[in-house]
């Protein structure tokens, strides 16, 4: 089954993810400012040939909108994974250079878990007043704890390797094997992270949209659009709740499947 | 007597973690660029003057230290005073007592069912690697783990209650009728689906986990050494995998109690359902500082003591840890 060729999977999952990443943001370049374009004659239109996904209650196009929505979600997470990872691979670091500071990281980590992960996001938006930055910088806060932890665990192991310990024997620098011995082997880790962290991101940057903390309601983001579909939910108008989720659960779900792949093969 | 030492230095812990949570969340608070005066007046404020403002700046401590405020909130929060909420017109434990109430319903039936539906499937999925049944089960908690919650609770609005007119479309009773005068039927009525989506999405990772756990015993040499003897699956799952994986289970679901909570903020939005969650939401936009603090607090003792059952049911339950040391 799946074992037979994990290399070889974890290599076209990597192709689709990355034909459809680079589709994405292909089509946000060719279609210009179309997802805010209003056509008033064809308001709340049903999917049909000219519409592909309907309109919403602005004559907006549907696909154009969930298009931009997703190529916004894409670069939020990516930004926010970044981040996010940067401060686990530092924390980390930083844990394993004495006992106490392991313990001063052990106690943030303690109460970032222990506040639900969106009550701090909507603390956090609002300690910033709200808007894309105010909501990468929330997700990147606090998506990072359970990466921290797994390489906190990977650097003690490492700085007990027999390699590490005749290095430093021979006198190299601290400095030096942090980036010539220690780094190397994180880095696999990390990628793996960020790649599991991205999904996390996106959805909790869409659930934050969704209840007004995030992005403003005037960007077309998924959650914007759901948002603005709840409005219309007892009319009927079916495609504006269901096809911006779709989209979104799409693109998660590619990415869950290439980390999980990759995470296989490495 | 290790086990009482043990959950004394557990509870030390925790009420460490729940300063560092109020320490944390004041500062967010303190680093808001909304101003708590013009929150609380409202379109009012073009009718105050700042001499105005100031004495009210003045009578609510705003024109100390930051330092000497959370103080003063800290020693509120000892004698049990957390504030009034403006949003609601009431003290925030009021509000957050009375919402609580209805969130509980919610999310302790959502968390039972999740926990006993996730754990028979991911016992059934793992029972059989490979078998059709473990493939739907595994696909269908692989795809729920992803899915957005707020999307579920909307597609389930859209099929049951506007499509199918099964159930309604939201709150926690019929609406211009009076909470007291609302039957039990109707409540349960009103709870159906709320409750069916937020265990819907609980349900995966616990499936995801079980099944692991489950797959890992019927490799074990205690199951080769069973089906040696020549049990059927069903006699090892039943005998050995059942206890295997039960344990676990029963932490993870103690200790996914946050992420149950953050579900029901997004799915007491989506149906409008007047619980802990929509206060929530209603602080922030708002910006009700002292509910918003209060939630975030509350929240994390509920998640704290969640976690904190969680490590210590290993020991409580499991005799091996008791005696082998943790």
């Amino acid at each position: 089954m799946s074992e037979a060729q994990p290399r070889l999977r974890a290599a076209l999952s990597l192709g689709v993810t990355t034909l459809l990443v680079l589709g994405l943001v292909a089509s946000q370049w060719l279609l210009g400012d179309s997802a805010q374009q209003m056509q008033f004659d064809a308001r709340l239109a049903p999917p049909s040939l000219n519409h592909w996904l309907g309109t919403d209650a602005l004559g907006r196009e549907l696909w154009a909108r969930t298009l931009a929505g997703l190529a916004l979600s894409f670069w939020v997470g990516c930004l926010a994974a970044l981040l996010s990872t940067l401060i686990a691979l530092s924390l980390a670091a930083l844990a394993t250079l004495s006992p106490r500071l392991d313990a001063l990281v052990s106690l943030v980590i303690d109460t970032l878990l222990s506040v639900p992960h969106l009550i701090l996001l909507m603390l956090i938006a609002f300690a910033l007043g709200g808007g894309t930055q105010a909501v990468i910088i929330a997700v990147a806060i606090t998506h990072w704890p359970r990466l921290a932890r797994v390489l906190r665990a990977e650097l003690l192991q490492l700085r007990q390797a027999p390699y590490v310990l005749i290095s430093q024997a021979l006198g190299k620098s601290r400095w030096f094997v942090l980036h010539a011995h220690l780094l190397p082997h994180l880095i696999p880790h990390c990628l793996v992270g960020a790649l599991l962290l991205f999904p996390h991101a996106i959805l909790h940057e869409a659930a934050l949209t969704f209840l007004g903390f995030g992005l403003s309601p005037s960007q077309p983001a998924i959650g914007v659009l759901l948002a603005e579909a709840m409005r219309y939910l007892s009319g009927g108008y079916w495609w504006l709740g269901v096809f911006p989720g779709l989209a979104l659960l799409m693109m998660v779900l590619s990415f869950e499947r290439l980390s999980n792949h990759l995470r296989r093969a490495l | 007597m290790r086990l009482t030492a043990l959950i004394a230095k557990r509870l030390v812990r925790l009420a460490l973690v729940l300063l560092c949570v109020a320490l944390v969340s004041f500062g967010l608070m303190m680093a808001s660029p909304i101003d708590p005066i013009d929150a609380y007046l409202g379109p009012q404020m073009a009718q105050v003057s700042p001499e105005q403002r100031a004495l009210i700046a003045q009578r609510w401590g705003f024109d100390e230290s930051a330092a000497i405020q959370f103080g003063h909130w800290l020693r509120q929060l000892v004698s049990g005073d957390l504030g009034w909420s403006h949003v609601y017109n009431q003290p925030v434990s009021e509000v957050i007592g009375q919402r609580f109430q209805r969130s509980i319903i919610l999310l302790g039936s959502a968390w039972l069912l999740s926990a006993l539906l996730g754990f028979s499937l991911g016992v059934a999925a793992g029972a059989k690697e490979g078998s059709k049944l473990d493939n739907a089960i595994s696909t269908y908690a692989f795809i729920t783990a992803s899915t957005p919650a707020f999307w579920l609770a909307i597609l389930a609005v859209l099929l049951f209650s506007v499509t199918l007119g099964w159930t309604p479309t939201c709150c926690a009773g019929p609406t211009g009728i009076l909470s007291q005068e609302v039957t039990l039927l109707s409540r349960l009525h009103h709870l159906v689906l709320p409750v069916t989506t937020l265990a819907l999405l609980g349900i995966a990772t616990i499936t995801l986990h079980t099944r692991a756990r489950m797959l890992e015993l019927m490799r074990s040499a205690v199951a080769t050494h069973a089906f040696a003897q020549g049990a059927s699956r069903l006699d090892v799952a039943w005998r050995h995998g059942l206890r295997h994986a039960s344990l676990p289970a029963m932490t993870l679901a103690f200790a996914s109690l946050g992420e149950l909570f953050g579900g029901s903020i997004l799915i007491e939005q989506v149906f409008a359902y007047p619980g802990l969650g929509q206060a929530t939401v209603a602080a922030g936009l708002r910006s009700d500082v002292p509910l918003l603090l209060g939630i975030a607090l509350f929240t994390a003792l509920f998640v704290s003591v969640g976690n904190l059952i969680a490590d210590s049911l290993y020991a409580v339950i499991d005799p091996r840890i008791q005696s082998g040391g943790l």
